[in-house]
């Protein structure tokens, strides 16, 4: 087949209309969160003392912070689908969950703590948060990385990775109703851990099926 | 240049906004452009010229497929050269092991004899032959024999959405066999 005729063949397909890559990215995220849901209510459920928690403003925290960084990953996948984008202009969103992150530990510094730092930090449940987190952002990231491959993007891998970031937001959302473990210390350390592990399977995976 | 530039975005406009004909003239306006990068490409890389057509045909597919991501309101030129680079980088890596491999059988033969200034594309024309019977015979109908959709319907006694159908499944998955090769 010659230059020439291929192009008649494309010319042909003109009237085919792809989706926009937001709205398979959604429907596909929208597939897969009943399963990470449906994981999470069989084997961890909601914290029996969830009405009490919910009056903890660190508790309430964990949400923002997990949330800011699904939505804020969102924004940035969308704009890395596109062939000519660049992180540039766009990485500073993923610092908004860091900065809520920030500001919480600030805040829980500045008033009297039954438990010293490090039993804030070290917490109850690190093992566990570094198991579920990851577990229950599977389904999320396969999603999330078939969103994706319906667009064009210029790294593979970097958007392997903030399909990660994505994924193990939503998972960590679900995850923190779960988790007793409220200071934003352990937050920052080990829900960040295991926000990283899923970030960087992502760009493993990225790299190999996000090549367009 | 820019003029040129200009001109594409708002055949890229009209073409998004239902019209064929102008789909197909910017197709055939950006062709030379990719042609000559795709040159300039093969023979940085120390690879033969001659090669540039596969490469062309492959950005095509993908500027076709890939045109969803195109923003509106945003130039066409800086979309297109961004596909056609990350094309031209991925064919020049894939080339590049497979010369490795090939050129000791080859070598005599690429000495003795003149190259022709551009061969004609083969990839596109070799994944052709393994589609699915209907998706090859639809898209040979359009693109090598010329028929329309209407035409190319009542000759596989087909609906024109069937052809249409067929059309666009065709050139996804010959756009797939070039990437898997």
């Amino acid at each position: 087949m010659d230059t020439e005729q291929l192009i008649r063949s494309l010319a042909a397909d003109n009237s085919h209309r792809a989706r926009p890559v937001g709205y398979v990215l959604m429907l596909a995220l929208l597939a897969a969160a009943p399963v990470s849901l449906l994981i999470f209510f069989a084997e961890l459920g909601v914290r029996p003392d969830i009405m009490t928690a919910m009056k903890n403003p660190f508790f309430d925290l964990k949400f923002a912070v997990t949330l800011a960084l699904a939505i804020s990953a969102i924004a940035v996948a969308l704009h890395l689908s596109r062939p000519e984008a660049s992180l540039r202009g766009f990485g500073w969103y993923l610092l908004i969950p860091a900065g809520l992150l920030v500001a919480g530990i600030g805040g829980e510094m500045m008033m009297p703590q039954r438990a010293p730092m490090m039993t804030r930090l070290v917490g109850n449940n690190s093992r566990f948060c570094l198991t579920w987190i990851p577990v229950l952002s599977l389904p999320l990231l396969i999603a999330a990385l078939v969103g994706l491959r319906h667009g064009a993007p210029a790294r593979p891998a970097v958007s392997g990775a903030i399909a990660g970031l994505v994924s193990a937001g939503f998972a960590a959302t679900f995850y923190a109703s779960h988790c007793t473990d409220d200071s934003p210390l352990f937050v920052a350390t080990w829900y960040t851990l295991a926000i990283a592990l899923v970030a960087a399977a992502g760009a493993l995976i990225g790299l190999r099926v996000l090549k367009y | 240049m820019r003029e040129h530039e200009n001109e594409w975005t708002g055949l890229m406009r009209l073409a998004i906004s239902g019209d064929d004909g102008a789909y197909h003239r910017l197709l055939r306006s950006v062709t030379p452009v990719l042609r000559a990068a795709a040159r300039r490409g093969l023979s940085r890389a120390g690879q033969p010229v001659d090669q540039s057509e596969d490469i062309v045909q492959d950005i095509l597919l993908a500027v076709h497929l890939k045109r969803h991501t195109w923003d509106t309101n945003a130039p066409f030129a800086p979309w297109l050269f961004a596909i056609a680079r990350n094309k031209l980088i991925d064919s020049l890596r894939r080339r590049g092991r497979r010369i490795f491999v090939d050129i000791d059988d080859f070598a005599e033969t690429l000495a003795g004899e003149p190259e022709p200034e551009t061969a004609p594309a083969g990839e596109v024309a070799a994944q052709l032959q393994t589609l699915p019977a209907r998706q090859r015979d639809v898209l040979q109908s359009i693109a090598v024999e010329s028929a329309s959709i209407k035409d190319t319907a009542r000759k596989f006694a087909m609906s024109e959405g069937a052809v249409r159908v067929a059309l666009h499944r065709g050139l996804a998955s010959l756009t797939a066999r070039l990437k898997e090769q």
